[in-house]
């Protein structure tokens, strides 16, 4: 197998769950930078649209790294998209494969299902609710919760903050109401 | 100081934060339906064995008073509760199991090329700009 094929197969969590917490003392060690990336949504929101607020009145330029950061993961996405895609697709729980095909899901190739997520799909209510709907929660959600995955699951923890723990079961409680009892429901529209 | 060649560092940082999280596939909708439904372990691994080595980074950067590339010492940043954590951290488990993706996610959807994850981004970008403007009205 050359490194490339290696390359292009998904990696298993003991590969990458690692790498992802390694992340806490680089960014640490280069910078003194707490790991965090719901912070770049306000960040971009003190740039460009601070309508003096308050909560946006802040020198945005000093935590710009947070900004090249997040232009990183875009770009990462780009390459790992490209050059190292998996071929082969997906490869999900024959569970979720039963339960979603229920709703006419059935399209693994991506790793977003184009099936849901795609531009004609902003035209409908069940588009709507899960792109502008879920992206405005994850939004909001953060910024009240004053961190996301990243700030509050991966440097809390790391950290051992309390409130971050707090955070993070409910981050879980909300995704499991989601998923279980509401999600159903959005996907049948 | 803050120049643009100190700031490509971080660049590169997060190009390689977004290429593990492509290939670990933990910006794939699917694992996280996974996760919510208690279909595979993948997730709870990921996060699971991110956290142990965070810990473990933090504990020894703290024992051996480890100094950063500038040789200033490491700051910690305490977090104080408020109820946001309870309310926002709710809200937030509701978006992340709707759309497949937290912030950082987000960027990376976009980025293999699923375009119209770029509406779901502004969405966010306006759910933070109204919690900034409405923040003082919200229970914390």
């Amino acid at each position: 197998m050359d490194i490339l094929t290696f390359l292009q197969q998904p990696w298993p969590w003991y590969i990458a769950g690692p790498l992802i917490g390694l992340t806490v003392p680089v960014l640490l060690l280069v910078g003194n930078k707490s790991f965090g990336i719901s912070s770049s949504l306000r960040h971009i929101c003190a740039a460009c649209v601070p309508a003096k607020v308050p909560f946006f009145d802040y020198d945005w330029k000093k935590e710009a790294w947070n900004l090249f950061f997040v232009g990183g993961i875009l770009l990462g996405g780009i390459i790992a998209g490209t050059l190292l895609a998996n071929p082969a697709g997906m490869s999900v729980s024959p569970k979720l494969v039963t339960e979603l095909s229920q709703y006419g899901i059935n399209d693994y190739h991506s790793l977003v299902p184009v099936q849901l997520f795609n531009w004609p799909a902003l035209l409908s209510v069940r588009g709507l609710l899960m792109m502008v709907g879920g992206g405005f929660l994850v939004g909001f959600g953060t910024r009240y919760a004053g961190g996301c995955t990243s700030g509050h699951a991966i440097m809390g923890l790391s950290t051992l903050q309390w409130p971050s723990l707090v955070a993070t079961i409910c981050f879980m409680i909300g995704g499991f109401i989601m998923a279980n009892l509401i999600l159903p429901f959005i996907l049948s529209l | 100081m803050n120049t643009w060649l100190s700031q490509l560092k971080y660049l590169v940082i997060g190009t390689i934060f977004g290429i593990i999280f492509v290939k670990a596939e933990v910006i794939s909708w699917f694992r996280i339906q996974e996760m919510f439904r208690l279909q595979s372990f993948h997730m709870y691994g990921v996060i699971g064995s991110a956290v142990m080595v965070g810990m473990l980074s933090v504990w020894l950067i703290k024992k051996f008073n480890i100094k950063t590339l500038d040789g200033e010492t490491v700051v910690f940043h305490p977090k104080k509760f408020n109820k946001g954590q309870i309310y926002g951290g709710l809200l937030f488990g509701l978006g992340w199991a709707v759309t497949g993706a937290c912030p950082g996610p987000l960027f990376a959807q976009i980025g293999v090329g699923a375009t119209v994850v770029a509406v779901t981004l502004l969405s966010a970008i306006a759910g933070t700009w109204v919690y900034g403007r409405f923040r003082e009205k919200l229970p914390h």
